[in-house]
Order: structure tokens, then sequence, then C-alpha cells
């Protein structure tokens, strides 16, 4: 158990040098620098921006001191446009917005989806379980970005219920569509995993003899089909933090929530490549850690897995 | 002994008449297809969208870029869609012919789901099936290059790509092709890997046969299903990325458009009344994503029946 985490810790670490590295790389062989513009900068303001923000020095040791910095400091760099806010204090701002209303779509997407698995795999046939399947299938093509404008025109626009974007300290009226439409289509997923791999377990034998020796049925989805039917979930957990952190992007942007995706596109759109690659690693470190604790949760669930 | 070649005559001249044409595996599963409605449903669904984007633009009176001048500045009470001026689905904010627009739109969607699928069915197939058939360290390497890959944000690198290199569509293709053929490859390699122990594989390396044309001759060929399946289920996932960064405003620049964009475009503007510029766009982005998923679940059960 020990060295199996200790191997998947030996991976996740070159994973996110490569990341930093082939992102680094990408913004120097880039056309153009980034204080390119419209105006032309005379060519001595210009190599003194460069040495200021060190970017006259070969691309080796551009590097060395970027990883240097993260490393020793937790620091990313100085922002290209913005000429007095550090990258850290850009992401500072938006992140714990993201992380709000993240770990609470998070959350919902695989109680609501387990729970509406679990259930429809039990009254298998019945209307719940058409019903969970039909909500599973409609939501493969309701991503967050169509999911968005559709709740903003029934609940803003036409019913008047809620506001239709802002983030007011995260106060709950405020949270409710951004985390709707974060959590659908992944809470779908989970339902439709959930509850084919229940249907599985329930076939087995062990479910078969626990039934024998009259164990009340509770007790045997709780505690005898439901450990076994969450391995697949598990497994689908990582990509579906890969998704909603993606997500999030959009939910930013279209409600005005004030996270980090949208420090993201704005830099994106000024071409502001110290706060894009900011975000871009601090994303892929977290998807890179979330991945590593999944995959040690699924080696202790699973007991056959061998390390 | 006449009468014995006589009887051997009949015999193989019955058997002759009583041969049943024989049926191969893609019959099979093609009659398997053609019988699962929902898959059907699917087919109609893809071939009507196909020919939308084919030949909409003969149907259309306005082309993507005319403006017209008799709704600009009035869109939300009078653009709506309307048989009588000729805007079918409305007009966008600018005045625009939105039956053209979403024409152009599903285009450039499709092709970006056709291109990111054929990419990863070229270079993830070469790539896992080499991984799979030479094996051993090189195999280990290989899927472990896959792993670190696919470890890595996808859509943020994506983005720094498109914002760096230009948002242009050979951009996008680039950076949709890079990110494509990941999981495409860890599949073939799966099923390369079952495959290159079975007795025809062994039998071809005794004669001599060498690595590549096994791959190519042997290999391939019987991975074509798992293949198609994926690649099928790949396009709406190419057209569900493009179009996340279309809707962000990163994706194709106009007078380019995309379903995603559109579907921005309308989104941002809902606010006017003005609900086919969301409508239309977002109806064709459905249709097509529930297209390819149906298709992709029929085929799944219709070439790999073991699942049922």
């Amino acid at each position: 158990m020990l060295s199996y985490s200790i191997k998947r810790l030996a991976l996740a670490i070159p994973t996110l040098l490569i990341l930093i590295v082939v992102s680094f790389v990408l913004m120097y062989a880039a056309p153009g620098g980034p204080f390119t513009s419209e105006r032309e900068l005379p060519p001595e303001v210009l190599a003194n921006l460069n040495a200021k923000y060190g970017l006259d020095q070969p691309l080796w040791r551009q590097i060395l001191t970027y990883i240097w910095g993260i490393v020793t400091e937790f620091d990313f760099g100085p922002s290209f446009i913005y000429k007095d806010r550090t990258v850290n204090e850009i992401i500072a701002q938006g992140f714990p917005v993201t992380l709000t209303y993240g770990l609470l779509s998070f959350v919902v997407a695989v109680v609501v989806g387990v729970t509406l698995g679990v259930v429809a795999a039990i009254r298998q046939n019945s209307v719940l379980d058409y019903f969970a399947v039909g909500i599973s299938i409609g939501a493969q093509v309701l991503p967050n970005f169509v999911m968005a404008p559709i709740l903003v025109l029934t609940f803003t626009l036409w019913l008047g219920w809620l506001p239709g974007g802002g983030w007011q300290g995260g106060q709950w009226e405020y949270l409710i569509m951004p985390v709707i439409a974060l959590s659908t289509s992944f809470m779908a997923s989970i339902a439709r995993i959930t509850r084919s791999s229940m249907l599985e377990t329930l076939n087995m034998n062990h479910i078969r003899t626990a039934r024998a020796k009259g164990l009340p049925e509770r007790r045997v989805i709780l505690r005898h089909a439901l450990k076994p039917a969450m391995l697949p979930v598990i497994s689908y957990l990582g990509p579906a933090f890969v998704g909603m952190i993606t997500g999030s992007v959009v939910v930013d942007v279209y409600f005005s929530t004030g996270g980090i995706g949208k420090a993201f596109v704005d830099s994106a759109l000024n071409r502001d490549y110290a706060v894009m690659m900011g975000v871009t690693i601090l994303m892929g470190a977290l998807t890179i850690f979330f991945n590593l604790v999944v995959d040690i949760l699924y080696g202790w669930i699973d007991p056959k897995i061998r390390y | 002994m006449v009468h014995d070649t006589q009887r051997m005559d009949a015999i193989a001249e019955r058997m002759a008449e009583d041969e049943v044409a024989g049926r191969s595996l893609w019959a099979d599963a093609r009659s398997r297809f053609v019988k699962n409605k929902a898959a059907m449903f699917g087919l109609f669904l893809l071939i009507f969208v196909v020919l939308f984007a084919l030949f909409g633009s003969h149907l259309a009176q306005w082309s993507n870029e005319e403006l017209d001048y008799n709704v600009m500045g009035v869109v939300a009470q009078e653009g709506g869609p309307s048989m009588a001026n000729g805007h079918y689905f409305g007009v966008d904010e600018l005045g625009r012919d939105l039956f053209a627009r979403t024409v152009q739109g599903t285009q450039v969607s499709l092709a970006v789901g056709f291109v990111g699928a054929l990419v990863a069915v070229v270079v993830g197939t070469i790539y896992g099936a080499t991984a799979g058939y030479v094996g051993g360290r090189v195999d280990q390497i290989m899927m472990r290059m896959v792993d670190i890959l696919m470890a890595i944000p996808y859509m943020f690198v994506l983005i720094l790509i498109l914002v760096m290199y230009g948002r242009s569509m050979i951009a996008l293709f680039v950076g949709l092709g890079l990110i494509s053929w990941l999981e495409m490859s860890r599949i073939v390699r799966g099923q390369t890997l079952s495959l290159k122990n079975r007795e025809f594989i062994e039998a071809a390396r005794a004669t001599g046969v060498s690595g590549v044309t096994i791959i190519r001759r042997h290999i391939v060929p019987n991975l074509l299903g798992v293949i198609a399946v994926y690649a099928t289920l790949l396009v709406p996932l190419m057209i569900l990325t493009e179009s996340f960064i279309s809707f962000l405003g990163l994706g194709v620049q106009e007078p380019l458009t995309s379903l995603g964009a559109l579907i921005s475009e309308g989104a941002g503007t809902i606010a006017y009344g003005t609900i086919w510029q969301l409508g239309f766009p977002l109806l064709f982005f459905c249709l097509t994503l529930f297209g390819f998923f149906f298709v992709g679940d029929g085929l799944r059960d219709a070439l790999d029946p073991k699942d049922r």
C-alpha cells in the first residue's frame, strides 16, 4: 500500500514538471513577446522590460528560475499586463470563490448522482428508474455552458426568483445557479455509472448469500452492495474533477462570480501569459493531486489491486 | 462405383443449393444496428444535421455576412423568425441572418468534430498498436507518457495554444489533435495486447512476416470495430470541447463561427428578449450531440454484443 502510494507520487511530480516546462516552452516559442502591441515600443524600452521580467536570459535559466520560485516561495512571478500586481495576488483573489462553489458542486453531483443511481437500480424498470435514465441521457447534451443560459432564462428572466449573476460573499441565492449549472452533467454521468454498476453488483453471489441469510434489504444494499458498486464511480471522480475545474471557467464568466476562471479568460484575451501559466499550473497541480488521492482511495477500497 | 459417384454428385449439388450466403461479422452487426430504435433515430438526426450543414446555404435567402438594414436596431421587435422577410431563424443582434449563420456554425462544428476524431483514429491506432505489439519496456515508456499527458488539464493548455498561436482553424485542429488520440491509444493498446498472443498472429510471425505488416494486416483490421465505436463517441466530445472554447470567446474568430460561438452570442443577449438567438443554435447543437451519442451507443451494442 505504502509503496503503491509512493509510486503514484513518483509519477505525479514529473507530470507537474512536464506541465510547467511545456507551458513555458509554448510561451517562449509563441510569435511575438508579451509586450508586443499595436504601438511599437522603442528597442531600449523593450530591452529594459525584458531585463526586468528576466526574459533576456536563456530559456533553460528562465525555466529554472520559474520552477525555483514556485517550489521555494510558491511564487508565480509578476503579471505582464498589470504592472503593480503579481500572479499570486490575482489567483488569491479568485481562488476562494472558485473553491467554494466548486466543492459544493462536486458534493452535490456525487451525493445526488449516487443516490439517484442506487434508487434507480433497486427499483429497476420503475417510473423512478426511467426518470433517472432519462435525466442521464438528456444531461449528456447539457454541459455547463448550455445549462447556464437556460437557467438564467428560466429563473431570472421568466420567473424572477434568482439573481442572474454576482457573488455577494457567497450568499445562497447567488450560489444556486452556478452549482446547478456546474454539477448537472456530472451528476447525470455519476447516476448512470452507479446504476449500471449497482445492477451488476446486485446479481453477484455474495449479495445472494446476504439475502439468503435473512439480512434486511436495506442492510444488504448499504453494507454489502454499495462498496463494490462504488469502484467505477470512484474511477470516474478524476475525470469529473477535471471537468468541473474546466467548467468553473464558464461559470465565472457567465455568472460573474469573480472566480479564478474569469482571471484566466481575461488574461487569455489580454495575452497576459504569466497569469495564464500560473492558473494552468495551479489547476494542473490540483488535478494531479486529486488523481493521486483517487488512485490511493481506489487501491484501498479494492483489495484485488496489486501494488 | 458408378453408383457412388452419382450419389456424391447429388450430395455436392444439394450442398451447393442449400448453401446459405455466409454472414460476416459486419453484416451481423448491421442487422443488430438496424433493429436498435435509438440508434436508428440517432442516425436520422445525424443525416438531417449533415444535410442541413451541406445544403442549408442553398435554402437561405440571405448570406451569412449580409446585414439586413430593415431590422437593424429593432432586432428584438422585428428580427424574430419570419417566413415573410426570409429570416427563417430570425437575425442576430447585428442584423445578420441566423439561418445562414447556423448553417455555417454547424459546418464548422462538424468539421472540428470529424478532424479531431480522424487524428485520434490515425495517431491513436498507430501509437496504441505499436505500444501493445512491441510490449516490454517500450510499451511501459509509451504508456507512461500517455498517462502523464492525460493528467494535464488539457482545456487550459488548449486555450494557451490558441491564444499564443492565433485563434485560427489550423491552431484549433492542431490543439484538438494533440489531445484527442490519448484515450484512443489506450483502448487500442489494450485490445492489441489481447490479440497478439492469438494463434493467427503467432502463425504470421512464424512465417516471417515483419512486425509492421502484422500490425497493418492482422491487428488493425481486427480492431476496426472498437475504433469505429470510439471514434463515433469522440466526435461529440470534440464538438463539446470546441464549443466550450468558443463560448468563452476564445475559439474561431469572426466572420467564422461555430455552434458554441452562436450559443455564446445568444446567451449574451437573452436579456433583450431575443430568445431565438439562443434557441436555434442550441437546438442544432443538441441534435448533433444526441445523434452521435445514440449512433455511438448503437454501434457499441452492434459490434460488441457480449455486453448484452
